[in-house]
């Protein structure tokens, strides 16, 4: 096994390993202490629960610099007991001198993209379970709880045992109307979400040709398939992204030696056609019960929402305001928008993308987990059905137990709120190309 | 808390997620009012019934979901002694380890019925059903895990370690 593996290509995650545990080679299945370079959490899952064991520990943080806070649960506080959680982190981000600390500006994996904080190559642990969308700029990015991730804190290490690798190679160009979104959902129902301790890499002409809005989906619902990262290599696409976020890569030519060796050892090869794709809706309560749109049509709604990590990002709006351009929501039905990040907002806002929204009939939330997280505004009622651009549908995550939520792409969302119904998005897409 | 040598099977199917185990409208709560939540979705009298020694079983992928620790906290403050499942989504596993609660992974889980009486040695890898009278063995754990645990968590055991031999890590 030891002579097989070493004259074997490394995988990406495995390649980062390496480096983060300081050794000539790690492998799927070795069993590494590892560096982190980055350290991210929130103000549900970081500071309220680091606190304590910080102190039992009579230790701090280990490098202010390389820890990064953002309050994205709780916001904006709505009684005495989140207003407490949001306050606490405030304090324990000026008392540890945590200058990366994101007070409601946004969601934190979105802040982590748009400000340019993940670099190519980055062993990122994060205290929320899609950290591992951080692995579209080729980071290994990991999600950890509150226990694990206070050890990082005070230490700046954890245990890791190297993930193999399963790598989804993608063709085709996808048809209009379906998007990164869709891909997860038809991946959580063919590949399931018990891919624990593995890596999932995202590859192929379909994926090299995406912007870095959409490669982000995908890593980010690598949560969903289990994973305990996604990861895309770097590319041109993705240090023209880091450029216009302010934090260019210096060597790029460098950065590119983090991908896969071509003969690396993979757990498993997928590969898929893009152009076979449908618009997919995932039914309750799972976004591995996924199925092409035309089986969940008629399905009907009372609320749509748009929000999100993986789901409200500017590109998303854009897809919802494409299809909600001179509609309204239907009479009785109620569609929310959660722009990922306040820039998201001022960039939708700039562009008229917001305009569209709001003349839909939309209205207008903080930028935030929100309803997603089942901790913010825009829960369900017993019986109440909501289709969200959102990751999971997990009984009563959105709410009361006895409500259902749909998982859709950004165009299948604002489609059903204009009908009041699960219906095809593309019909909308094509009506407005037939107009124009 | 010590716990009796045997506890009660609380039987559970496959993909039992976090939002089963910590509703996230609930996560203000306190961890003991939380954990009286703890499965309702589908066992509204699980938090209720469960006694300090019980086990929880479970299909594949136990614990999917969030990261959210109050999901293997909220186990732990009900008293369950181990959780045993045929296989266990990564984050909760971690968690369930680090705060000291035993998650074993046993492809053979799907044979244990509710209400059988569980006994489970960690050291020697072995689960026993008294009920029908069989005896699992399951892969231990990596040293570095048994010894986190014996010391009743990673907290616990990093304050160990430092104490014995300054500056080291997990």
């Amino acid at each position: 096994m030891a002579g097989a593996n070493a004259i074997k290509g490394r995988t990406l995650v495995e390649k980062i390993a390496a480096k983060a545990s300081g050794r000539a080679d790690a492998r799927a299945g070795d069993l590494v202490t590892a560096e982190v370079d980055l350290c991210f959490a929130h103000d549900s899952s970081g500071p309220r629960r680091w606190a304590p064991m910080l102190a039992e520990l009579g230790r701090g943080l280990w490098d202010p610099s390389k820890v990064v806070i953002a309050s994205d649960h709780y916001v904006p506080a709505v009684d005495a007991e989140s207003a407490a959680i949001l306050s606490l982190t405030r304090r324990f981000a000026a008392e540890h001198g945590v200058g990366r600390f994101y007070d409601m500006e946004g969601i934190g994996h979105m802040l982590l993209a748009e400000r340019g904080l993940v670099r190519p190559g980055m062993l990122v642990a994060g205290g929320d379970s899609h950290t591992p969308m951080a692995g579209a700029f080729g980071a290994y990015a990991a999600g950890y709880g509150a226990t694990d991730m206070a050890a990082i804190a005070a230490t700046g290490r954890t245990w890791l045992q190297v993930p193999a690798t399963i790598r989804i190679d993608w063709r085709g160009t996808l048809r209009d109307g379906v998007t990164a979104k869709d891909m997860m959902l038809f991946l959580c129902r063919e590949l399931g979400m018990d891919n624990g301790f593995r890596a999932v890499e995202f590859a192929g002409p379909t994926v090299e040709a995406m912007s870095m809005p959409e490669r982000l989906v995908l890593t980010n619902m690598a949560a969903e398939l289990g994973a305990e990262t996604g990861v895309v290599a770097p590319d041109a696409t993705t240090f023209a992204w880091l450029r216009d976020a302010g934090a260019p890569v210096e060597d790029e030519a460098a950065a590119r030696a983090w991908a896969s060796d071509p003969d690396a050892d993979y757990e498993a090869v997928h590969r898929l056609d893009a152009v076979e794709l449908q618009p997919m809706i995932a039914l309750p309560h799972s976004p591995a019960n996924s199925v092409a749109v035309a089986e969940a049509e008629g399905r009907r709604i009372d609320q749509a929402y748009i929000g999100a990590c993986v789901g409200a990002k500017l590109e998303d709006l854009r897809m919802a305001a494409r299809v909600l351009k001179g509609h309204r929501v239907a009479p009785g039905i109620r569609l929310l928008v959660a722009p990922a990040s306040s820039r998201v907002t001022e960039a939708a806002a700039r562009e008229g993308t917001l305009a569209i929204l709001m003349a839909a009939g939309a209205t207008l939330m903080p930028s935030g987990c929100g309803a997603c997280a089942g901790m913010g505004a825009g829960l369900l009622a017993d019986g109440e059905v909501c289709i969200s651009t959102t990751n999971r549908n997990f009984k009563g995550r959105m709410g009361h137990a006895g409500a259902e939520v749909y998982l859709g792409s950004p165009y299948s969302v604002a489609a059903a709120a204009v009908e009041g119904r699960i219906v095809d998005p593309r019909g909308y897409l094509n009506q407005r190309r037939a107009a124009a | 808390m010590t716990l009796p040598d045997s506890g009660r099977a609380f039987v559970f199917g496959d993909q039992i997620d976090t939002d089963l185990l910590a509703p996230g409208h609930l996560m203000k709560l306190d961890p003991d009012a939380l954990a009286a939540h703890c499965l309702e979705a589908i066992d509204p009298t699980f938090a209720s019934t469960v006694r300090p020694g019980d086990f929880v079983v479970a299909g594949l992928n136990f614990g999917l979901g969030s990261s959210r620790e109050q999901a293997a906290v909220s186990l732990k403050r009900l008293g369950v002694r181990a959780v045993i499942a045929r296989s266990f989504a990564r984050i909760f596993w971690r968690n369930a380890i680090n705060l000291g609660l035993p998650a074993v992974t046993l492809p053979e889980a799907d044979q244990i019925a509710a209400g059988d009486l569980l006994s489970l040695d960690l050291g020697a890898g072995r689960l026993t059903n008294q009920t029908p009278g069989r005896t699992y063995a399951f892969a231990p754990f990596p040293d570095h895990l048994t010894a986190m645990m014996r010391d009743g968590g990673l907290i616990a055991h990093l304050k160990r370690s430092a104490a014995s031999q300054t500056g080291a890590a997990a």
